[in-house]
């Protein structure tokens, strides 16, 4: 793996950021503005990682909000009939693992292309969340998660100790062992790597079921965090998830990424965001900066190798 | 690699059968807990208001021209009591962007949020953050669960909505002939409670030469709205008038009226904006309509959170506090504070409003 540049940069800029607003931004550099900055990540965060092995598999899973969205309505509905949360918890992580099972068969045994599919199964898993729960709230939880999901170390909330368990899991499944060599090699040239013997269907339907599972961990956060189970938890969150993951210098053509690339895009969006907020900028401005950052994510490495490409010849 | 779902599927046969945390538990539990005994500071109604107060509007989101008003409003309220008011909020009306805007405020110490909650329920532990930091909270036009917030300023009651939509159709058709009513799906709770309360109206005196012949449904669809308009007329071709409690279904009847020999005829009122129903107020279909109006809610809202942040009310039945031009306000029952009567849109102050 050669020193990413643009990774380098995102990281460099979330340092810089971070300081110009410790010290520019009143009420930033504060134990439970760094907290809360953390928790609203979360969800955010946990998707990126899967969706990070996804993208670079040359694949995109658009459903993983929707997908969000229906484990909620099924934790919603079977609370509402009398099951244990306990029992619900494996059932929502089960959901979410079905739904990217289906993401799977449709992408590699029907061979049909990611991005389609997963607009399909974005309105559709979405819908079924609605035929489930319709438009109620249920908002009765437990009140022993729904601390637990808001409880912190310090400043350091116990949903953000998951996230970063996860994420060195997934930094060392993509960067240490066999199996995320076989990723980035099937994400840059399917073919070759088929023909070198990766497994190469086998592989992107498990990156599905793991992406889909880990929208159902996404839903329990996000339902204890917030208390309410609803069919239009979580709507629009697939969006912030893939730019997250493209700003952290992900290939969309797959082939190419890092995993601290992307922890430090998504805490770099985070950071930008809150801190703008808090200096009283209109959403707006607000939105203005983050479609920027983006564009200039995709645009970067893209520069970058036609500016290498010059003194070639 | 099939061994994880088993294993999860055992997880859940386990929990069910061993017998964890279920929905009945929690209700007991909350029902076996002693009621909140925070004795809240005594309100003192003499009490001044605080100079320089910081109040934070906070919308369902930005960019709605209802929300719009009601806080360019409010913060005009804060202008009138030297405070300083401001509206935040997401562009996109979810929960959970609504929740990052209450923590910035809480960090921005705030002294009081004013808030109409995209989720009653998502919001409220964020909200009694905000109230643990001594930030008092108020919610208008969309409450949140009553222990997110100090006091709910209600932009109407039933009650009101119900009688005054018969009151204004009684003065645009003399107090007789046949009336019907448009509703929306035969099960809204809203309009139902309307109904009832107009029906109740009816059997005052003064309305006794007027009957309700019909309640159709629109479902709250433009087009089925629209066909049980038409059919209205068509059982009824001497019907007075009509009244339609929904925004969706008083746009189709006035589309159809505007278009028919009934123009003008047929008296049309109920529930609408003024921005939808403008060009009809203008060409005579409809002669006036109501709704509340959203300047006053959020201009009481302001005056409200003031109160609350200068110790002048906690939230208790039956305190009293002054809103600026639209007077003295009393607390009611649930922290709910009623603005009044329904503001009615006529060709004369319609061009006032846009919303």
């Amino acid at each position: 793996m050669r020193a990413n540049r643009w990774e380098t940069l995102v990281v460099a800029l979330l340092a810089a950021v971070t300081l110009a607003a410790t010290f520019g931004v009143d009420g930033f550099a504060n134990g439970s503005n760094v907290g809360f900055l953390f928790l609203d990540v979360t969800e955010i965060a946990l998707m990126a990682l899967t969706m990070t092995l996804v993208i670079v598999a040359a694949e995109i899973d658009l459903s993983v909000a929707s997908t969000l969205g229906l484990c909620c309505a099924v934790l919603g509905s079977l609370w509402n009939a009398g099951l244990p949360i306990e029992a619900i918890m494996p059932i929502c992580l089960l959901t979410g693992a079905l739904a990217g099972a289906l993401n799977g068969v449709l992408v590699t045994r029907l061979g049909l292309p990611s991005l389609a599919v997963t607009i399909g199964t974005f309105a559709l898993y979405r819908g079924l969340a609605y035929v489930i729960l319709g438009d109620q709230a249920v908002a009765d939880l437990p009140p022993a998660y729904t601390s637990l999901a808001t409880q912190a170390i310090g400043p350091i909330p116990l949903a953000t100790l998951l996230v970063a368990v996860l994420a060195i899991g997934a930094g060392i499944v993509l960067h240490r062992t066999g199996l995320g060599r076989a990723i980035v090699a099937l994400g840059s040239n399917e073919e070759a790597a088929y023909f070198a013997g990766i497994r190469v269907k086998r592989i992107k339907f498990w990156l599905f079921v793991a992406s889909g599972a880990m929208a159902g961990l996404a839903s329990l956060v996000f339902t204890f965090r917030y208390a309410s189970a609803r069919a239009d938890n979580g709507i629009g969150l697939e969006l912030a998830v893939v730019a997250a993951v493209l700003l952290g210098g992900v290939s969309i053509f797959g082939g190419r990424g890092t995993l601290p690339g992307v922890i430090a895009a998504v805490l770099l969006l985070a950071v930008v965001r809150n801190a703008l907020i808090l200096a009283d900028v209109a959403n707006e401005v607000l939105n203005f900066v983050t479609g920027l950052l983006l564009v200039a994510s995709v645009l970067a490495p893209n520069l970058k190798v036609r500016l290498e490409r010059k003194p070639v010849p | 690699m099939k061994r994880p779902i088993v294993l999860l599927a055992g997880l859940a046969l386990l929990a069910t059968a061993c017998g964890g945390t279920t929905r009945s538990d929690v209700a007991a539990q909350q029902s076996a807990a002693p009621p909140a005994s925070s004795a809240p500071a005594a309100a003192d109604p003499n009490a001044p208001i605080k100079p320089g107060l910081k109040i934070a509007f906070l919308p369902k989101q930005v960019n709605n021209p209802y929300f719009t008003i009601a806080d360019r409003d409010g913060v005009a309220a804060a202008k009138e009591f030297g405070g300083e008011g401001k509206e935040v909020g997401p562009s996109e009306a979810s929960a959970s962007s609504q929740v990052s805007y209450i923590n910035t405020l809480i960090q921005q110490r705030q002294d009081a949020i004013v808030i109409s909650a995209n989720d009653p329920n998502a919001v409220v532990p964020a909200l009694k953050q905000a109230m643990a930091a001594g930030i008092k909270v108020v919610s208008y036009d969309s409450d949140t669960a009553p222990d997110g917030r100090n006091v709910f300023v209600n932009q109407a009651s039933a009650e009101d909505l119900g009688r005054t939509q018969v009151q204004l159709l009684a003065e645009q058709i003399g107090h007789k002939g046949k009336i019907a009513v448009l509703s929306a799906t035969p099960n809204a709770t809203n309009q139902n409670t309307w109904i009832e309360f107009m029906k109740d109206e009816l059997t005052k005196p003064e309305y006794k030469d007027m009957e309700l012949v019909k309640v159709a449904y629109g479902n709250d669809d433009d087009q089925k709205s629209f066909t049980e308009t038409q059919g209205l007329l068509r059982s009824y071709p001497d019907l007075a008038g009509i009244i339609s409690p929904t925004t969706v279904g008083i746009a189709a009847a006035a589309r159809y009226l505007s278009d028919s020999d009934f123009k003008g005829k047929v008296k049309l009122t109920g529930l609408g904006t003024p921005n939808q129903l403008r060009a009809f107020v203008k060409d005579g279909t409809i002669e006036g309509f109501e709704l509340w109006n959203p300047g006053d809610l959020g201009y009481l809202a302001g005056w409200a959170a003031a109160a609350l942040a200068s110790g002048q009310i906690t939230g208790a039945a039956g305190e009293k506090f002054k809103a600026g031009k639209l007077g003295e306000y009393t607390v009611g029952a649930g922290g709910e504070v009623l603005l009044g009567k329904p503001t009615v849109f006529n060709a004369g102050n319609i061009d006032d409003f846009d919303f």
